[in-house]
Order: structure tokens, then C-alpha cells, then sequence
């Protein structure tokens, strides 16, 4: 039955089982349309037989609705709305929420190519290669104009807005191949900037992943305009740029209180804010106070930090938040918020077997 | 009712009369047209400035479709593409859907229905006619030298940093928004001051219920979209950093502004089709509407929600969790106000007295598209059905079957339904059937393989595609060209009709609107004497007195 609705409909293959749950939504939609337009047809139909005109001086008597008719006429459809948004928004709460054991990808749309970068390295341009069976959740954002990050065989789209990152998460369920597409209009280019994602069997996958690592060949098909060396792992990267943009003129990693917040221990704390709120040091608010230092302020600090807007390209801004992310003091922290619950495994090793 | 097609029968001698001192030929001379203040005027002069723009969008919609008529390049380059489905959408929206039905039907019938003489301020009824044709203008200039490749929803930052020259036509997209408010401000005043003695507002046909929920959308909402274009084109111009992070801005802040304009006016379009329908389906069942307030109401509930829901566009945007389902649920109920139209135009049939005629199948038509339109609509508010159908085909579709599809049948229907009043003449009847069998193929057929494009993941304004999308692809040209000869059938009859037509008289349907009691055509000052109204419209509990009714068979 799936496979037959998913041919008429002419859906893609179901290459997660996010994809099969929201075809089952999208069915049960589409049949209820279906026969209740058949319904509107038949009994308009009906109407126009049995009421044709006879003659053109023919009278109509005036027919007032009774209430239950209104009543009805809501009460109906909108029952049927309801149950499928009861049914669809849970759907996207769970794909806007990774699960904590989930992998990341950063991912950085930029005209007209898609390019993936993994927190130990490589990095990569318009080929994704993951494990089947594992979540991966996506970091994305764009280093130009705003890209939209599309698998229609994983039913996902996420767009990918420059100055900030955006999440979403997959699990492929079986080795394959899946076409990535730009959805969101960029120009020239726009209808050529195709990716693929492999997925691969998992001990393939390490293998492939640990093989690429130790290799001193350059896999990185990084533009030229890369300042640090593309096969080191992210967090390295992020460190050696950090220095480069003189951030530790401000900013600590040992926990001492200096000019500005410490990075030990600041990634997803909840600090406390000059307005009396609170907000979670999560990649947005790292990305965010890069760009715009002024918005959230921590309390306890003066507005002294200049904007590195339009000065720290997509990927550099990756390699300091996952430089950020890898400062920490122990592994095993009390969860500070009850935003999308994920919590990096630190030192994931990605040769170790499942 | 017997017509061969392509002849007019030549007139009996008992033929009824074409009104000889009527609107048309009051006075004579250009200059009496340039500077008329009749409102009956004005909306012809609305018919041929928006059928003029129809043909440039339909034209621009033909290039695209051939374009796509293989996977890889055809006729153009990726970037004439990109300038084309952009000058495409901006034609279609701002030059031909949202003025045509107000401007055109609205302007002509609105003071009509009401016992009125003219509009409450007939002077700015011309001007926003010219303020029309100013935007017109310069959107058509922009066009010839360069033309935008943003596409017509401008989003930032790519609108404010392309090397294209863009200001023009947001310009021009500036200056139409003020006719807009000024048209929508006319009507709104015309409505509350100029019924004429015994015309409560529960007697006003529901026309008017619909274009007066339609104007004060119009108000409320086209200043957003005035001051989010002008910011648009101060960034591209000066550099400002308004929406480009680049420069300091917000890219999603524009996407609010804009959608917070640009979903109400999908209901800027679609309430006056819905205007349109309600009359018609009266005037085909020979009887009143079903539930004259439910339909009434649901005008303004529609006006009202419209106004929350702007944030189904941003599901995919990054926007928080909470908002969408917000977004969502509250899209979901303004589906209902058009869920209770649909049920109550069906209704209306019940007892009734029905005769198919052309305009009658524009109904059949228009509510295929609005329930379909409408139901996918619903689907994709549900968010996580959004997801995969963001940005693709299926949204282009859907719209393409929720705006456009009900906003073309109703202006057909309106033309032909209204046709003799406002000309004097007769339309072929065998003639407005073909065309409008061929008109609702077409569509389909354009249409229901994109919905299909959509859920098999091609995105929209692609230039070239995977090879998988091409059958799909070259069916929904096929369909295109069939809605294309539909059209030119039409234009040619209609042109042939306003000379050698069937002559009218004042009323060929025996339709009890109130807007048929005059004479075919008009006279300038509407009715001879003033009318005073003791009964609804679309009353036919008692029978016509005598002959009136003449090609009775
Ligand atoms: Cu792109
Ligand atoms: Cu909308």
C-alpha cells in the first residue's frame, strides 16, 4: 500500500524512517481531500440533475440555512485540519530535535556548491559521506546569500541563512546514495548546486573516515582562501584562527575571569543577561556574538567587543565554535536547558564500533 | 437558448433594445476618457490596461514553459531565465491579479449594486487609474533595461546585492501598492456612505461584503510591503545594512516584513474572485446564496486571520519551533472561512433552478481550484508535510491553483456574466463553452504535473533539472500551450461581440442582482430614476412580469 501511493504520487524513495512516517501523513491527506472533493462534486452534480432549469420564468422559494448547517459545515473540516496538524507538528518537533547521540556535519552553502566539514576533519565539497544507522545532525549555514539545504528522499530542508547556523538531523536508514538540492533561489547557479550523501555501512564508513584522516595526501578541496590547514580537525583550526583574530586578548580557556567571558565550560551554560534574562551559550549564540556583540550582552561585562561581521568567512566561524565546544572541563555536566536536547560526546571516536 | 458558433443570428425585429444614450458614447473624444471621472469608465479602461498586462505575463509564462521543455538549456540562458519567471511573477501579481477583479468589476459594479452614482471620490478613482499606469511604467521600464533576477518575492540578501537592476521595478512595485490603498479607500467610503434609501448592509449583495473585506486588507497591509520595498531598494542602492548580514542586517527580518504583506494579499486576490462567485452562483441557480451571513462574515474572518498566519512561509527559515506550530494552527482556521463558502455556494443549488451556461462552468471550475488549492493549502500547514514540499513544485502548484486558478475564473466568469451589462451585447454562447472546457483542461493539465514535480523534490525556478523531472515537465508545457489557444479564442470572440454581438438588453439572465435593474450599457448616471431598495438580492420567489425574459425557447 505505501509502495503503491508513494508511485501514484510520484514521492522519491524513503530513505529514512522520518521519510516513511511523513508519507504516511501526506496519504492519509491526500485520500481525505480526495474523497471529500469527490463528495463536494457528486452532490453538486446531483443538484444541478435534479434542479435543472425547466423554465425561464420559474420561481425558487427562499431557503434559510438552519444553524446545525453552519455549525456542520465548520465542525467538519475542521476536525479534520486539526488531527493532521496533531499529527504533523510532532513530526517536525522531532526533526527539529536531534538525538543527543547524533554525529554533526557542518555544513556551508556558498555559490554554487555545498561544503561539508567534519569536527575531527576532513573536509569536503559536494559529497557527504555518512554512516548508515547513525543520526547526523547538520550545522548549517551559508557563506554568501541564503541557500536551502534539500533530500527529498529524506523529506528535510533547512535553510542554510548566512550569519548564523541553523540544525537539522537525519538518519539514513540504508546504504545508498541521495541527491542534495539548493531550494532556495541563488542566482545563476542555483539549479546546479547539487550534493549527494553516501550513505555507507558503518565499519565501511570508519574505515573510510580513519583512512582519509591519516592521510597526509590533501583531500580538502578547499578554496585558496583558506588560512589554516584544512586537514587539521576543526577545533584545531578554530584555535589557531582565534589566535589569528586576537581573541584571547579578551577571552580566556582556563576559566579566569578576564575582559570577556571565559570559553572553558561556555559552551550550552545557561549566562545570565544585562536585561535580567538568560540564554544558552548554544552555536547560534556563539555565531551571533561574533557578528553582533551588542545583542545579548553577559551581565557583569561592558559592550567593548567590535563586530566581526563580514570579516570572519562561514567556515572560520565553525572552527571557533567547535574550538568553543571542545574547551571543556569534564564530559558529564547537568543539563542547563530544556532547548534541543543534545549534548556532544566529547572525544567521539569515530573508529570505535557501535 | 440555440446559437451556432461562429454566426450572430440576425437581430429580430422584437429584439430587445440596446440602451442608446449609455456610458460609452456620452461623449466622444480621447480627452473625454483621459479625464473621465465616470466609475464605469475607469473600469473599462481597468479592462484593457490588465488584459494588456495579462498578455505580458502569459507571455513571459509561455517562455518559461518552453524553457523547460528539456532538462538542460533550450531557448535562453540560465540568466533571461531567471529575469523571466521574476518578471512573470511581478506582472502577474502586481499589474494583473490584484488590480483586475477591483479594478475592473469592483470599479463598474460595486457603485451599481449599491443604488449609487459613482464612487465616494471619483477624482481619486482616476487617480489611482493613473498611479496604476505610472507603476505600470517604470515596473515595464526596469524590465526593457535589465530586469531584476530575484524572483518576485525579493528575498535578501541576494535582491539586495545582485548586479541586476532591481530598484526600478520595486519602484514601480511602490507606486502600484498606492493605487492599491487608494482604490481600497474609495470603496470602503463608498460602501458606508453612498446605499441608496432601504439598502441595509445585511441587503448589500455579497459582492460588496467580499471587495470591502478585500479593501481594507488593501489598506492595512500594502504600506508594509511599500516600506519593506523601499528599504530593499535603499540597500541596494546606498549599501545600507538593513537585511544583509554582510553589512550588519537580518536577512529573515525582510521575510517577515514581507510575508506579512504577501499573505494577505492572497487574499487580496482570491476574496474578490469569491466576490465574483457568490453573484454568479445566485444568478446560475435562480436563488438566493444559502447562507447569505456565513458567506458575508466569513469575507471579514478572512481578512481578519489572514493577518496572523504570514509565518507558513518560514518554516524552513530557522524560525523557532513554537512559532511554526503558532503559524500552523492559525492557518488551519483561516481554511475554514473558505471551507464554509465552498459548502454554502454548493448549497445554493439545492431548490434552485440551475442552467449551465459559460460563466457557470467558470463556477465548476473555479471551485475544482479552490478546493484543491485549498486542501493543499491546509497540507501544508500541517509544517511537517511543509518540509519536503518548501520551495519545490508543489507550492508553485498550489498557489498557481488557490490565486491564480480561482482569480482567472472568476475574471472569466465576470466577463462573461457581466458582459452584457457592461457592453450591451451578447458573447457566443457554443464559443465561451469551448473555450472554457479548453481554459480548465489547461490548467489542469499545467498544473496537476507540477504538484507531482513537487512531491517528487524538484525545486522551484530551476533553470535546467535532473533528467527524472523531464516527462513531467514537458506535460505541464503541453498544458500551458492548450490554456494559451483557450485565451486567444476568447479575446477574439469578445473583440467580435462588442460590434456584431447579439444585442442584450438590460437583462439577458433573468438575474435578480441589483446591478441588472439598469439598462445594457448604462447610462452615465446609472439609474433614471433613484432606486430604493425593499428587498434583497438574488430574490426569486415570484415570478419575472411579462415578457422581460426574451430568448426564452
Ligand atoms: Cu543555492
Ligand atoms: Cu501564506
Amino acid at each position: 500500500m505505501n509502495e503503491l501511493m508513494r508511485k501514484l504520487l510520484f514521492l522519491p524513495e524513503q530513505g529514512s524512517a522520518y521519510a516513511t512516517e511523513v508519507d504516511r501523513l501526506h496519504f492519509f491527506v491526500i485520500t481525505v481531500t480526495m474523497v471529500s472533493a469527490v463528495a463536494v462534486a457528486v452532490v453538486a452534480l446531483a443538484f444541478f440533475v435534479k434542479y435543472k432549469r425547466r423554465s425561464e420564468r420559474q420561481t425558487t422559494p427562499h431557503v434559510e440555512p438552519k444553524a446545525i448547517h453552519e455549525v456542520l459545515f465548520i465542525a467538519v473540516p475542521l476536525t479534520f485540519f486539526l488531527l493532521w496538524f496533531a499529527i504533523g507538528f510532532p513530526l517536525f518537533v522531532k526533526l527539529q530535535t536531534p538525538p543527543k547521540d547524533a554525529m554533526d556535519v557542518y555544513v556551508q552553502g556558498k555559490k554554487w556548491m555545498w561544503k561539508f566539514a567534519y569536527p575531527g576533519g576532513p573536509s569536503g565539497v559536494d559529497v557527504l559521506r555518512v554512516p548508515a544507522g547513525r543520526p547526523v545532525r547538520l550545522l548549517i549555514t551559508s557563506r554568501d546569500v541564503i541557500h536551502s539545504f534539500y533530500v527529498p528522499d529524506f523529506r528535510l530542508k533547512q535553510d542554510a541563512v548566512p550569519g548564523r547556523y541553523s540544525q537539522t538531523w537525519f538518519t539514513a536508514s540504508a546504504p545508498g546514495r541521495h541527491q542534495v538540492l539548493c531550494a532556495e533561489y541563488c542566482g545563476i547557479g542555483h539549479s546546479a548546486m547539487l550534493a549527494e550523501i553516501i550513505a555507507m555501512e558503518p565499519a565501511q564508513y570508519d574505515a573510510w573516515l580513519a583512512e582519509t584522516r591519516r592521510s597526509t595526501v590533501a583531500t580538502a578541496q578547499d578554496s585558496p582562501e583558506d588560512r589554516v590547514d584544512p586537514r587539521t580537525s576543526l577545533s584545531e583550526q578554530g584555535r589557531l584562527l582565534s589566535g589569528e583574530y586576537g581573541c584571547f586578548k579578551c577571552h580566556t580557556v582556563d576559566g579566569t575571569r578576564h575582559i570577556g567571558p571565559t570559553w572553558l565550560d561556555l559552551y550550552r551554560k545557561a549566562e545570565p543577561l544585562q536585561d535580567g534574562k538568560s540564554v544558552v551559550a548554544d552555536e547560534a549564540y556563539l555565531t551571533e556574538s561574533m557578528m553582533d556583540p551588542a545583542a545579548k550582552i553577559v551581565a557583569g561585562y561592558q559592550n567593548v567587543m567590535p563586530t566581526y561581521q563580514g570579516r570572519v568567512p562561514g567556515p572560520e566561524i565553525a572552527a571557533i565554535v567547535e574550538f568553543i565546544r571542545s574547551l571543556r572541563t569534564d564530559a558529564v555536566r547537568p543539563e542547563p536547558s530544556k532547548g534541543p536536547v543534545y549534548v556532544p560526546v566529547p572525544g567521539y571516536d569515530p573508529t570505535s564500533a557501535r | 437558448m440555440s446559437q451556432s458558433l461562429a454566426t450572430t443570428p440576425p437581430a429580430p425585429a422584437d429584439a430587445p433594445a440596446y440602451n442608446p444614450r449609455n456610458y460609452l458614447n456620452a461623449e466622444a473624444g480621447i480627452a473625454s476618457w483621459l479625464l473621465t471621472r465616470d466609475h464605469k469608465r475607469i473600469a473599462v479602461m481597468y479592462l484593457v490596461v490588465t488584459t494588456l498586462s495579462f498578455a505580458l505575463g502569459g507571455f513571459y509564462a509561455m517562455l518559461i514553459r518552453i524553457e523547460l521543455l528539456t532538462p538542460g538549456p533550450t531557448i535562453m540562458s540560465a540568466m533571461s531565465y531567471n529575469r523571466m519567471f521574476t518578471l512573470h511573477g511581478v506582472v502577474m501579481i502586481f499589474l494583473f491579479m490584484i488590480p483586475a477583479i477591483p479594478g475592473v468589476f469592483g470599479n463598474f459594479f460595486l457603485p451599481l449594486m449599491l443604488g449609487a452614482r459613482d464612487v465616494a471620490f471619483p477624482r481619486l478613482n482616476l487617480l489611482s487609474l493613473y498611479l496604476y499606469a505610472i507603476g505600470a511604467a517604470i515596473a515595464v521600464y526596469g524590465m526593457i533595461h535589465g530586469g531584476a533576477d530575484t524572483g518576485w518575492t525579493f528575498y535578501t540578501p541576494y535582491s539586495t546585492t545582485t548586479v541586476t537592476k532591481v530598484v526600478p521595478i520595486l519602484l514601480g512595485a511602490f507606486v502600484l501598492g498606492f493605487s492599491s490603498i487608494l482604490t481600497g479607500l474609495n470603496f470602503i467610503v463608498t460602501t458606508h456612505t453612498l446605499r441608496a434609501p432601504g439598502m441595509s448592509w445585511m441587503r448589500m449583495p455579497l459582492f460588496v461584503w467580499s471587495i470591502y473585506a478585500t479593501s481594507v486588507i488593501q489598506i492595512l497591509a500594502t504600506p508594509v510591503l511599500g516600506i519593506t520595498l523601499l528599504l530593499v531598494a535603499f540597500e541596494h542602492a546606498f549599501g545600507w545594512g538593513i537585511f544583509d548580514p554582510a553589512r550588519g542586517g537580518d536577512p529573515i527580518l525582510f521575510q517577515h516584513l514581507f510575508w506579512f504583506y504577501s499573505h494577505p494579499a492572497v487574499y487580496i486576490m482570491v476574496l474578490p474572485a469569491m466576490a465574483v462567485m457568490s453573484e454568479v452562483i445566485q444568478a446560475s441557480a435562480r436563488k438566493n446564496i444559502f447562507g447569505y451571513k456565513a458567506v458575508a462574515f466569513s469575507s471579514l474572518g478572512i481578512a481578519f486571520v489572514g493577518f496572523f498566519t504570514w509565518g507558513h512561509h518560514l518554516f524552513t527559515s530557522g524560525q523557532s519551533t513554537l512559532d511554526a506550530g503558532i503559524f500552523g494552527v492559525l492557518s488551519m482556521f483561516v481554511g475554514i472561512f473558505t471551507a464554509i463558502k465552498v459548502f454554502n455556494w454548493t448549497a445554493t443549488l439545492y431548490e434552485g433552478a440551475v442552467k449551465f451556461t459559460t460563466w457557470f462552468a467558470y463556477f465548476c471550475g473555479f471551485l475544482f481550484f479552490l478546493v484543491f488549492g485549498g486542501m493543499t493549502g491546509i497540507a501544508l500547514a500541517t509544517v511537517s508535510l511543509d518540509i519536503h514540499w518548501q520551495d519545490t513544485y508543489f507550492v508553485v502548484a498550489h498557489f498557481h491553483f488557490i490565486m491564480v486558478g480561482s482569480v482567472i475564473m472568476a475574471w472569466l466568469a465576470a466577463l462573461h456574466y457581466w458582459w452584457p451589462k457592461m457592453f450591451g451585447r451578447l458573447y457566443p454562447e457554443g464559443w465561451g463553452l469551448v473555450s472554457a472546457v479548453l481554459i480548465i483542461l489547461g490548467f489542469n493539465a499545467t498544473f496537476i504535473p507540477q504538484f507531482l514535480l513537487g512531491n517528487y523534490g524538484m525545486p522551484r525556478r530551476y533553470y535546467s533539472y535532473p533528467e527524472r523531472f523531464w516527462p513531467l515537465n514537458v506535460a505541464s508545457t503541453a498544458g500551458a500551450s492548450l490554456l494559451a489557444f483557450g485565451f486567444t479564442i476568447i479575446l477574439v470572440y469578445l473583440a467580435i461581440s462588442l460590434r456584431w454581438g447579439k444585442v442584450a438588453g438590460p437583462n439577458p439572465w433573468g438575474s435578480r442582482g441589483f446591478e441588472w435593474d439598469t439598462l445594457s450599457p448604462p447610462p452615465t448616471e446609472n439609474f433614471l430614476e433613484n432606486p430604493v431598495y425593499t428587498r434583497g438580492p438574488h430574490d426569486y420567489t415570484e415570478a419575472p412580469e411579462g415578457a422581460e425574459v426574451t430568448h426564452a425557447t
